[in-house]
C-alpha cells in the first residue's frame, strides 16, 4: 500500500517536471535570460565589459534602442572570453567591442556557426605600457624600452619586491606583459592589480603625488584625460611576432575592435539587429561618453543622453530605414 | 544578521580518560607527547628530506586532462544526451521558474510586492516589523533599484526554494537513517567552511555564464546548513514524545508527520533563515558569472570606480537582508503561540489588501516605480570616498598616510611571513600543521588538515596556496587583536554593545565587493588591500562570538572572585577570558574561515596568489587554472578548519551573507 502509494508520488512529480520542461530534449545552447521580453516588450541582451569604453558604446546603444527603437534593453557584465560563450548560446544578443581573440573566432563563428560578424565599431584598440607624462619630461630617455632597467629603483614598490614594478590590470585583459618581462630581460616584476577599478585608483593616486609608475594601459581610454601618460617604446610589431605566447618581444599591435552578434539574433533580430550593425562611431565620441560616465560620474544613460542630443546627425545614419 | 550558535551535536569526544594507568598516563602527557614526536620526525626529516619546495615528482599535472574537459563540453553541450536530457532540463526549469517569479514581481507593481511584504511582515512578527520592511522596499524604490531588485528577488526565491528543498531532504535523510548522517556529516561540515567564489568555477564549466548557473551556485553554497539543521531537529527530537506516539500506534510516517517533524519547527525555520543569509550573500558574488540584478550593478559600478553607485545597489541587498532575517527569525520565535481562528482572518485580510493594491496600480498604471521619486546618493558618497582618500592616503604628520602604512605592512609582515612560509621544507609545513591540529583537536582533524596541504601540492600550487597562507595568518591576527579587544570591551560595557550592534548587523550582510574598492582607495593595489577588507569583514563575527562567550561566564564564578577581591583586571584575565576559552577557539576558527573568504576575493585587488588564479580562471575562461586554484582553496580552507577545530566543536551558520 505504502509502496505503490509512493511510486504514484515518484510518477506524478516525473510528470510535473517533464510537464514544466516540455517534453523531450532540451538545448540550453538556445536559452535567454529569464528576465528578456517582460511584459511582452521586445528585448535585447547587451554584453558589457568592465571597462568604460564598453559601457560608453552600451550605454549609447541602449538609449537608441529604447528611445528610437521601443526595445528594452537589459544588460549584463560578463568578462571578454566567458562572453563569447554567453553570445555563442544566445543568453546575449551581441558584443559592441571585442579586442581579438581568434581562437574563440575560430571555435564559434568557422566551426560551430552560432556567432555572425557584426562590423567594426569605428574604433581602434592599442595596448602598450605607459609612464606619466610628468615623469616623461624630466626623464625623457624612459620612453625607450632599452632605458628601463636604468629606472627600475624608481618605479619600485612594496608589492613588486627589489624590482620596479610594473602595474597590470585585469586577469580577464589581454597581456603578453610577463613574457614581455622575461624575454626583453627587465628588472620588473608584473604586479597584477586584479581589475581594472583597483588599478586606475592606484594610478590616480601615484598621479596625485608626481610618482613615477610604469604601467600597461590601452587606449582609447578615459583616463588619458585625466592623468596624461606617455607610451613607452617596445620592440616594433611585425606580423606573427606574438604567435608564440612564450617567446613574444614585441610591441602590441593596432587593433581595429570589432563586433560580434548571436547568429539567431542576426537573422532574426529585425530592426535591432540591423541597428547594431550599422552602429560605428569614432574614438573621440568614445571617449565623450566615457569621461562623462567616468569621471563626471554621470550615470551612463545620462551621458548617453547628453551626447545622442549633441550627436542626431551621426547616429541618424544607424537607423535601419 | 543574528549570528546563531547551534549546539554541537556529537562532538567527537577526546581520548578515553578512564582505563589503565598507561593510557591514562598517555592522555595527561599528550601534549608533551606530540610535541617529543615532532621534534624526532623534524630531525629525521632534515636528515632524510632535506630542504625544499615540494618536490616536482610528487605533483600531477592536470592542465591537459581539464583543457579536454571543458573543450569537450563546449562541442558537446548542443549534442549530447546527458545536456539535451538532464542538464538542459535543469537549466531550462531554473530559467522558467525565475521568469515566473519575475513576472509574478512585475505584475504586482511596486506597490502590490511592498504592501505584500508589510503585510506577511505584519502577520508573522508584528507592526514594527512590518514598518521596518515597507520602509526597506521603499528605500530600494527611492535608490532607483526597483527593477534589479525584484530580478534579484525572483532568483533569490527560486534559489532558497531548491536550496530549502534540496538541504531539507538531505537533512530528513540524515536524520532518519545513521548510516546517511554519518557518510553526510562531514560533506556538510566541509561544504560549510569553503569560500563562496570556489563554488563557481565548476558550475560555469557544465552551465555556462548566466542565470542558471548563478542559481545552482547558490543552492549549492546555500543548502547544507539547512540540511544540517534539519538532520539536527530530527535527531533532538524529545525521545518521551516519540515514544509516545509510537505507543499510542503511529506508523513510521505518522511519528515522523506528527511528532518529529513539528517538534523540529524551530530547527526547520532556523535552517530557512540561515539559508536565505547565505543565498543573499552569493547573491553578488554570483554576479561575476552573470546573475544580474543587484549584484550585477554592484559589479558594474566596481569597474568605474564608482563607491557610491556600488553602495546604492548594496543597500537593497542589507535591506533585504535584514527584512527577511528578521522575519523569519519572528516566525521561528512566535511558533505555538499564536491563536489558529484569528490568524487565518489575518491572513486573509493580508491577502486582500495585497490584491486590490495590486490592481489599484494596475488601474492606475503605476506599476513601474516612478522615475521622480528616486534620490541619488552616488554623488555625496563618492564625494566622502574622495575627501577620505584626500586626506589619508599619505603625509598625513607624525601617524603617517594609510599608503605608508600599508606598505610597512606589506614590507614587515607580510613579506617576511610569505618568503618565511615558502623557505620551510614542505614536509616541515606538513608536520606543523599535523602537530597544531593535534594540540588543538583530534587525530582526526589532524589528518585531515595533513591530506588536505598534502593535496594542494599534489596539484602543484604549493607556492601560491603558501602565499595566500601568509595573507590569511596575517589578517587573522590582526583580527583576533582587534577583535577580541573590542568583544571584551562590548560584553563589559553595555552601552558599548548596542552602540556596536547596527554597525556590526550592517557590516556583515555588506557584499564583501563594496570593501574592495574603498580599502585600494586608502591602501593601493596589492595584499595589504585584500587584507584590510578580509579584516572588516571577519571582524563583526569576531567581535560577536568573544563578547558572548565573555558574558556567558557564569555570575557565580564572577560573583566567587569578587568576594576574594579581585581587582577588574584580575576578574578578566584569570576568570572571564580562561572560561571563555571555547569560545575564544570558536572565534578563532570562525575568523579564519571568514578571513580566508575575503583573501581570495582580494584576488581582484592584487592580492595575487590563489585567488588571482581562480579569478584569471573565471575570467579568461581557463578552466585549467581556475579549477586547480578554486580546488587548491578548498583544500586550505578544509585545512584551515580543521587545524583550527576544537574537539568539542560549535557550530555557528554564520557564515556568508
Amino acid at each position: 500500500m505504502a509502496r505503490t502509494r509512493i511510486a504514484a508520488l515518484a510518477a506524478a512529480a516525473a510528470i510535473t517536471v517533464t510537464a514544466l520542461t516540455g517534453c523531450g530534449a532540451a538545448d540550453m545552447t538556445r536559452q535567454s535570460s529569464p528576465y528578456a521580453d517582460a511584459k511582452g516588450s521586445r528585448t535585447v541582451t547587451l554584453s558589457v565589459q568592465s571597462w568604460v569604453g564598453a559601457q560608453a558604446n552600451v550605454a549609447v546603444a541602449q538609449y537608441l534602442l529604447e528611445h528610437e527603437l521601443g526595445y528594452r534593453v537589459d544588460t549584463v557584465q560578463i568578462d571578454e572570453v566567458p562572453a563569447w560563450d554567453a553570445l555563442s548560446q544566445g543568453r546575449v544578443d551581441a558584443i559592441l567591442e571585442d579586442w581579438g581573440h581568434p581562437e574563440q573566432e575560430k571555435r564559434y563563428i568557422d566551426d560551430k556557426g552560432t556567432i555572425a560578424r557584426g562590423g567594426e565599431l569605428g574604433v581602434t584598440g592599442h595596448i602598450g605600457w605607459f609612464v606619466p607624462t610628468y615623469f616623461a619630461e624630466e626623464h625623457p630617455d624612459v620612453t625607450d624600452w632599452k632605458n628601463l632597467n636604468k629606472y627600475a629603483d624608481q618605479f619600485r614598490t612594496a608589492e613588486s619586491g627589489g624590482k620596479g614594478q610594473l602595474l597590470d590590470g585585469s586577469p580577464s585583459y589581454v597581456t603578453n606583459d610577463k613574457a614581455l618581462v622575461n624575454n626583453l630581460d627587465l628588472d620588473y616584476q608584473v604586479v597584477f592589480a586584479g581589475s581594472e577599478a583597483a588599478q586606475i585608483t592606484q594610478i590616480r593616486q601615484f598621479a596625485k603625488e608626481k610618482k613615477p609608475f610604469l604601467t600597461y594601459w590601452y587606449k582609447p581610454q578615459w583616463l588619458f584625460e585625466k592623468v596624461p601618460m606617455t607610451e613607452v617604446k617596445l620592440p616594433d610589431y611585425k606580423k606573427g611576432c606574438d604567435a608564440d605566447a612564450e617567446k613574444i618581444a614585441c610591441a602590441y599591435p593596432h587593433t581595429p575592435l570589432q563586433k560580434f552578434l548571436n547568429s539567431r539574433f542576426a537573422d532574426g533580430g529585425g530592426d535591432a539587429a540591423a541597428f547594431l550593425k550599422k552602429f560605428r562611431w569614432t574614438t573621440d565620441m568614445q571617449n565623450d561618453v566615457s569621461l562623462m560616465i567616468a569621471d563626471q560620474k554621470l550615470s551612463p544613460q545620462e551621458a548617453a543622453a547628453r551626447w545622442v542630443k549633441q550627436n542626431e546627425a551621426t547616429w541618424r545614419t544607424w537607423l535601419p530605414s | 544578521m543574528t549570528a546563531t550558535v547551534t549546539p554541537a551535536t556529537t562532538g567527537s569526544a577526546a581520548a578515553t580518560d578512564s582505563g589503565s594507568g598507561v593510557l591514562g598516563a598517555l592522555t595527561r602527557h599528550r601534549g608533551r607527547l606530540i610535541v617529543a614526536c615532532a621534534a624526532v620526525a623534524l630531525v629525521l626529516g632534515a636528515v632524510f628530506l632535506g630542504a625544499g619546495n615540494w618536490p616536482a615528482s610528487l605533483s600531477v599535472d592536470l592542465s591537459g586532462p581539464l583543457k579536454s574537459t571543458s573543450d569537450w563540453i563546449i562541442d558537446n553541450r548542443d549534442g549530447h544526451p546527458l545536456f539535451l536530457y538532464f542538464l538542459g532540463h535543469v537549466s531550462n526549469a531554473v530559467v522558467v521558474s525565475v521568469r515566473a517569479v519575475y513576472l509574478v514581481l512585475l505584475a504586482l507593481g511596486w506597490a502590490g510586492v511592498t504592501a505584500a511584504a508589510a503585510l506577511v511582515a505584519w502577520r508573522v512578527a508584528g507592526v514594527r516589523l512590518a514598518l521596518t520592511s515597507l520602509a526597506a522596499f521603499a528605500v530600494c524604490g527611492v535608490l532607483g533599484m526597483w527593477v534589479p531588485t525584484m530580478q534579484t528577488l525572483a532568483l533569490m526565491v527560486v534559489a532558497v526554494l531548491a536550496s530549502v528543498l534540496l538541504g531539507g531532504l538531505l537533512g530528513l535523510a540524515a536524520g532518519l537513517s545513521d548510516r546517511m548522517h554519518r557518510v553526510l556529516r562531514p560533506v556538510l561540515d566541509t561544504m560549510q567552511v569553503l569560500p563562496a567564489f570556489a563554488y563557481l568555477l565548476p558550475v560555469v564549466l557544465v552551465f555556462g555564464i548566466g542565470v542558471p548557473a548563478a542559481v545552482l551556485a547558490t543552492v549549492i553554497y546555500a543548502a547544507p546548513p539547512m540540511a544540517r539543521l534539519t538532520a539536527l531537529g530530527l535527531r533532538d527530537a524529545d525521545a518521551g514524545v516519540v515514544e509516545a506516539a509510537t505507543s499510542l500506534g503511529a506508523t513510521g510516517r505518522q511519528r515522523l508527520m506528527t511528532a518529529r517533524l513539528p517538534l523540529a519547527r524551530k530547527e526547520l525555520l532556523l535552517g530557512v533563515n540561515q539559508s536565505i543569509m547565505m543565498a543573499l550573500g552569493m547573491a553578488v558574488i554570483a554576479s561575476v558569472i552573470g546573475a544580474g540584478g543587484l549584484g550585477d550593478r554592484v559589479y558594474q559600478a566596481l569597474a568605474s570606480v564608482d563607491v557610491g553607485a556600488a553602495l546604492a545597489a548594496g543597500v537593497p541587498i542589507v535591506l533585504l537582508a535584514i527584512v527577511l532575517d528578521r522575519v523569519t527569525a519572528a516566525a521561528g520565535e512566535r511558533i505555538g503561540t499564536a491563536p489558529a481562528h484569528r490568524s487565518r482572518l489575518g491572513w486573509a485580510i493580508a491577502a486582500a489588501v495585497t490584491a486590490a493594491v495590486a490592481l489599484g496600480s494596475r488601474l492606475a498604471d503605476a506599476l513601474n516605480w516612478p522615475d521622480g521619486w528616486t534620490l541619488d546618493i552616488a554623488e555625496p558618497v563618492n564625494r566622502a570616498v574622495d575627501w577620505m582618500t584626500a586626506h589619508l592616503y599619505s603625509g598625513v604628520p607624525v601617524v603617517g598616510g594609510t599608503a605608508d602604512w600599508a606598505g610597512h605592512f606589506t614590507t614587515w609582515v607580510l613579506n617576511p611571513l610569505r618568503s618565511g612560509l615558502q623557505w620551510l621544507p614542505w614536509w616541515a609545513v606538513l608536520l606543523t600543521i599535523g602537530v597544531l591540529a593535534l594540540l588543538i583537536g583530534t587525530w582526526r582533524t589532524a589528518l585531515t588538515a595533513v591530506l588536505a596541504m598534502a593535496a594542494i601540492g599534489v596539484l602543484g600550487v604549493w607556492d601560491p596556496a603558501l602565499d595566500t597562507l601568509s595573507q590569511v595568518l596575517a589578517a587573522v591576527a590582526v583580527t583576533l587583536v582587534l577583535g577580541v579587544a573590542l568583544g571584551i570591551a562590548s560584553a563589559r560595557s553595555n552601552r558599548l554593545g548596542r552602540a556596536l550592534r547596527p554597525v556590526l548587523d550592517v557590516f556583515q550582510t555588506m557584499p564583501q565587493f563594496v570593501y574592495l574598492i574603498p580599502v585600494v582607495a586608502l591602501f593601493g593595489v596589492g595584499r595589504a588591500p585584500a587584507v584590510a577588507a578580509a579584516v572588516v569583514y571577519a571582524l563583526p563575527a569576531v567581535v560577536r562570538i568573544t563578547a558572548q562567550g565573555v558574558r556567558a561566564v557564569s555570575p557565580a564564578a564572577m560573583e566567587s572572585s569578587r568576594s576574594l577581591g579581585a581587582t577588574g583586571r584580575q576578574q578578566l584575565l584569570q576568570v572571564q577570558l580562561p572560561l571563555a576559552r571555547p569560545a575564544l577557539l570558536l572565534a578563532v576558527n570562525q575568523g579564519v574561515v571568514l578571513v580566508l573568504a575575503v583573501v581570495v576575493i582580494g584576488g581582484l585587488v592584487g592580492g595575487g596568489a590563489l585567488g588571482y588564479d581562480a579569478v584569471f580562471g573565471l575570467a579568461q575562461g581557463d578552466l585549467a587554472t581556475g579549477l586547480v586554484a578554486g580546488a587548491a582553496i578548498v583544500c586550505l580552507g578544509l585545512m584551515l578548519d580543521r587545524v583550527t577545530q576544537p574537539t568539542q566543536r560549535h557550530d555557528l551558520a554564520g557564515k556568508g551573507a
